[in-house]
């Protein structure tokens, strides 16, 4: 985790974002993240992020599962505690589908949900910078990150000039910490957003 | 823009050289099969095919039918493929109530054990079900619901070309989105109360006459549905070879595969369901069906069935990159769509001619229904424009991202 420089601009409008977002990777920028009070198609292409591996994640949880549970079922009725149940083997498979089945699904679902809120860092008692307070309502707020090469004037015009609004630089910790929304004092007063060069 | 499809000449000839091979297998197993099991097999391969192929075809009508009662956009742009995929069903739904007069009109009880009158009087079971299981019945049911979905696939087609002459204006939007919900609404409902549920009981499940299983109808609707989705995607992916559809891209095809996918899974769910409830209760009438399947000859095609149908497209569509190339969707299009065959061949045979034997007669009347699918399907294409212009979900279609 580190506290780094940023210049923000919202955009009012997916429209005028995409474009937006295509100039600055091509000025050579480095966006830090755009953040959107919705899902946006393709925001993810443009932005030229890699593709998940949330869903690597996933199989591997569900093989977990499947193992788990035919593990523990044939140990339980082979090995453990061996009944005769209607006069079926000790390993009905048939029978052990559904179970398998359900914990295959429990492992998945619950392990990539706890995966997604990880790689979000999204967590109870856990706070993160927000950028603009409006990001969650109705502004698609774009962070750029200030690097020793970066011009911060120049990038801010920049911005202006493509559709930017509410330019501003802040100096923010780009991870997670031990915190919480309720207690702090409240995200829609901006009073948290140090501007730097104020 | 390569609107309007010219039918291949290469493609055209395959086509007749496929019904050429299935005219021909047709010859030899009328000259090969003597005596009454050798009828047995003759018909029951024609059964076998002609209903598969049949249902397969009407999966593209319900694909019309269940997207737009969905009002889903994403479709349109290749709407024209499922519709001339559907001007199949006329065809083919003739072809099998022929077959199906012939079968139950010249008494072959080697196929449906309850036309034997002397059998079913003596037999409880057969007698009490014979008020639903007799050749009037049969008749009819088969005669409305072949006619009902001949009536509904046409209009559908025609509606649809038919709106190629209107306007783009919204009034005009709107009387499409309307008498398409309407008609494709009236059909959904005769779908599932024919497919979903009394056709396979008459057409197949009656073959095993004995037996009866609540699962049988779905069982048969997911092996068509997937089957009929494979198909689309062939189809698909050869107008697009050729440089068909500029507005059809990999998103499409990539909701197509999730379709495949998710309904090879549910096949497998109702393939398993069928099995565990039959299997727990342990009761003889039920198991009789499973016996020949599962412990008799047709162990292999039972197994394989499982590993086709439900193995192949689990692992092989998972990932997301087979989803999207046009390739490997080709591949296990084919897979899948051979994989149901076999299905059908496991449905029909045991209960028909009961030994396993090579099918080089079915797979031979299989290609036969190829040719004919091809065919037609081409020649339906090149009737009309490949895009429906005016219709007003047509942006959503061409902006579609998965």
């Amino acid at each position: 985790m580190a506290v780094k420089n940023f210049v923000v601009a919202s955009f009012s409008d997916e429209a005028v974002l995409f474009p937006a977002v295509k100039k600055v990777r091509t000025a050579g920028y480095k966006i830090h993240d755009v953040y959107t009070p919705f899902p946006v198609h393709g925001l993810d292409h443009a932005l030229g992020l890699r593709e998940t591996s949330l869903h690597t994640a996933g199989f591997i949880y569900g093989i977990t599962g499947t193992t788990t549970a035919l593990s523990c079922m044939s140990w339980v009725f082979n090995s453990d505690w061996p009944m005769n149940i209607g006069g079926k083997p000790h390993f009905p498979l048939p029978a052990f589908i559904p179970i398998t089945f359900e914990l295959t699904v429990l492992f998945s679902a619950v392990g990539m949900v706890l995966t997604f809120c990880y790689l979000c860092q999204l967590a109870p008692f856990v706070k993160k910078h927000i950028f603009h307070p409006r990001q969650t309502d109705d502004l698609f707020v774009m962070a750029i990150e200030v690097t020793p090469k970066t011009n911060a004037e120049e990038l801010k015009s920049f911005l202006a000039s493509i559709g930017g609004q509410q330019i501003n630089e802040q100096r923010a910790e780009t991870g997670w910490w031990y915190g919480s929304f309720a207690k702090d004092d409240r995200v829609f007063e901006t009073k948290r957003v140090e501007a730097v060069n104020a | 823009m390569k609107d309007q499809f010219v039918v291949p000449a290469r493609l055209k000839k395959t086509s007749f050289v496929l019904m050429g091979i299935g005219l021909l297998t047709l010859l030899i197993g009328i000259f090969a099969f003597h005596g009454e099991h050798g009828s047995a097999r003759l018909w029951a391969g024609l059964l076998q095919n002609s209903s598969f192929f049949l249902l397969i075809a009407l999966a593209s009508t319900f694909f019309i039918g269940a997207t737009t009662l969905a009002h889903g956009g994403w479709q349109i742009g290749f709407r024209r493929v499922p519709e001339a995929i559907s001007m199949a069903v006329p065809v083919l739904g003739g072809i099998l109530f022929l077959i199906l007069m012939i079968i139950v009109f010249g008494g072959n009880d080697h196929i449906y054990h309850w036309l034997n009158a002397h059998h079913v009087h003596e037999d409880k079971v057969l007698s009490w079900k014979s008020a639903f299981l007799n050749k009037g019945m049969f008749t009819g049911f088969t005669l409305v619901t072949i006619g009902l979905w001949v009536l509904f696939t046409i209009k559908l087609r025609n509606m649809s070309i038919e709106e190629d002459g209107w306007d783009l204006s919204a009034a005009t939007g709107r009387r499409i989105i309307w008498r398409n919900t309407v008609w494709c609404g009236g059909f959904i409902v005769i779908y599932t109360l024919s497919v979903g549920s009394t056709t396979p009981w008459l057409w197949l499940m009656s073959i095993d006459s004995h037996w009866y299983s609540t699962m049988y109808s779905w069982y048969t609707f997911a092996s068509t549905w997937v089957s009929g989705i494979s198909l689309i995607i062939l189809f698909l992916v050869h107008l697009k070879r050729n440089g068909y559809l500029p507005m059809v891209n990999e998103e499409h095809l990539h909701d197509m595969g999730k379709l495949a996918f998710a309904f090879s899974i549910f096949w497998t769910y109702l393939w398993f369901s069928q099995y565990m409830l039959i299997w727990y209760a342990n009761m003889p009438e039920e198991t009789a069906y499973f016996q020949p399947r599962v412990w008799g000859e047709w162990r292999p095609i039972f197994f394989l069935n499982l590993l086709i149908n439900f193995i192949a497209p689990l692992l092989y569509l998972m990932k997301r990159d087979t989803k999207r190339n046009y390739s490997s969707m080709v591949f296990i299009s084919i897979l899948i769509i051979f994989g149901h065959w076999l299905d059908f061949w496991q449905m029909v045979g045991p209960g028909t001619y009961g030994h396993l034997v090579f099918p080089w007669y079915e797979a031979g009347l299989g290609l036969g229904f190829v040719g004919v699918i091809i065919f037609l399907v081409i020649n339906n294409l090149a009737k009309a424009p490949l895009v429906p212009k005016n219709h007003p979900y047509l942006k959503e279609s061409i902006v579609h991202h998965t």
